[in-house]
């Protein structure tokens, strides 16, 4: 659970170092970049993946690290499934439920393949930056990138908060846990009331983060909030930033139209 | 010496949306430089006081000063400068990412230069001994740590007046000796909630008694505290 919520990984790499608002930029260029590539262009995505495991081994994370990681992306891109199916083609294998018939196509297993790549690909350099940023730059990043404010402080109290609901959740399961011995053949009671015991326990964390919202706002308003968000200046970026910036947006606008010209 | 009232609390009654009647008819006056705990049961109204004194309530009925200023309107910022308060709970307190941004948010908030608020983020941490610590990120604190960040992000702010609900509640002995020795290194006027009777004794000449939100009892807390009938009536016990 605590990987989850804080997927920073502490080391002294270079990668870790550079500035968030660097690092945003080009993490979410390279997630795009990879969207945009055609279906089949596995010359690119070769390219592209080779680019992320550098990234990560230059981060000190090791290759198995993005990679293993990546795999969260697999079971979301299992609803590209029915593409195999859909697209016409020359059929590889037919698949036969009562009166219905499906026909696998070779296109349609290039296509499925191309979206499970490509989506694998774009998780990848998400957790290369969620691995080598604090969240608390990644919120400067945000600041600095001309997202609403409110929406940044918004995200900024989710995760201060998302740990102690984590730990109330945690409290209350185990108060539930301990109140359910394993005295027969049938513990735990059936499903219907278990249901509803955990129905009981989401209301009670639902009511609990109602009351404490209230008194974060109080302890805002001891402190003089007004409405108003403010925050410190960020220091501009140095010109060696911007090169570096440059430099990145270049490759991946390079590798892009190569994927697109040449597949 | 002529001494001057720093907060005046006038008749002042509360009532919650609920109907649930809070406060009745408190008065109450702290001097500068004084040290006043409020105790009483679960449910007295201290609280309710409390956030009263900074207008995170307004009056309702009667009214409350801090330094001649009325806690309402146009002066209720400049009020909440006066008056650092420091939350039961300090993960109420700290709501920022950092150690650091949270102590900045008062300062910030006050409309202070940068480089002033990074020295006062500075002044704060060390006062309470947690300098080193603004990159953290609250949650990986202990509660001891997390109370005494608490009172670092209004110590920050330089108030007049502390006021704390239930510092020493959930700490440790260790953590509880170490902030009550925090506390009394502290030369602002303090205004504390508290079950904790032996604070009171060591640390807080003057002891208020709420009781159903009335004013039971103001005076000496050695008086007070000698009197077993007062504070078993009002359900206290000094262990």
């Amino acid at each position: 659970m605590a990987d989850v919520l804080d997927p920073y990984r502490p080391r002294a790499s270079l990668i870790h170092r550079a500035d968030p608002r660097v690092k945003v930029v080009v993490a979410v260029m390279s997630i795009l970049i990879t969207a945009a590539l055609p279906l089949g262009a596995w010359p690119s995505y070769v390219l592209l993946l080779a680019a992320a495991l550098a990234l990560s081994v230059a981060a000190q994370l090791g290759v198995g690290f993005t990679l293993k990681r990546g795999l969260i992306a697999v079971p979301f891109a299992l609803a590209a499934l029915p593409l195999v199916f859909s697209t016409p083609g020359d059929v590889l294998a037919s698949l036969r439920i009562g009166p219905l018939a499906l026909d696998a196509s070779l296109a349609g297993v290039e296509r499925f393949a191309s979206v499970l790549v490509k989506s694998y690909i774009s998780v990848q350099f998400a957790i290369l930056l969620t691995a080598t940023t604090r969240f608390t730059d990644m919120l400067a990043a945000m600041r600095a990138l001309r997202i609403p404010r409110l929406l940044v402080v918004i995200f900024s109290l989710m995760w201060r908060y998302l740990f102690l609901f984590a730990h109330e959740a945690k409290t209350l399961r185990i108060a539930r846990d301990s109140r359910s011995a394993d005295v027969g053949p049938k513990s735990g009671g059936s499903v219907a009331w278990r249901a509803r015991v955990t129905g009981g326990m989401v209301g009670n964390l639902f009511v609990r983060g109602y009351e404490r919202s209230e008194r974060v706002y109080q302890a805002m308003l001891a402190r003089g909030y007004d409405g108003d968000i403010r925050t410190f200046a960020l220091r501009p970026l140095a010109s060696s930033e911007y090169a570096a910036l440059a430099g990145a947006v270049v490759i991946l606008a390079l590798l892009g139209l190569l994927g697109i010209l040449f597949g | 010496m002529e001494r001057t009232p720093l907060i005046e609390v006038n008749n002042l009654s509360f009532r919650y949306p609920d109907g649930q009647q809070a406060l009745v008819d408190v008065n109450l006056v702290v001097y500068e430089g004084e040290r006043v705990a409020l105790v009483g049961p679960n449910g007295a109204g201290k609280s309710t006081l409390i956030l009263h004194l900074n207008g995170i309530f307004a009056s309702q009925d009667g009214h409350v000063r801090v330094a001649g200023l009325p806690v309402a309107g146009e002066h209720v910022k400049k009020v909440r400068a006066l008056v650092g308060l420091v939350f039961q709970d300090p993960d109420d307190q700290l709501f920022s990412p950092t150690v650091f941004d949270d102590v900045a948010y008062g300062p910030l908030y006050m409309g202070l230069p940068e480089d002033e608020v990074r020295r006062r983020v500075e002044r704060a941490l060390a006062a309470v001994g947690m300098q080193g610590y603004g990159d953290r990120v609250p949650h990986r604190l202990s509660a001891g740590e997390k109370k005494r960040v608490a009172l670092a992000t209004v110590l920050a702010m330089e108030p007049s007046v502390l006021v704390l609900d239930e510092p020493t509640a959930g700490l440790d002995p260790r953590g509880r000796r170490m902030l009550i020795r925090l506390l009394d290194s502290m030369p602002q006027t303090m205004i504390v909630s508290t079950h904790d009777l032996l604070m009171v004794r060591d640390l807080f000449p003057r002891m208020v008694i709420l009781d159903r939100g009335r004013v039971v009892a103001d005076g000496p807390s050695a008086d007070l505290l000698r009197d077993r009938a007062l504070l078993e009536t009002h359900g206290l016990e000094l262990p």
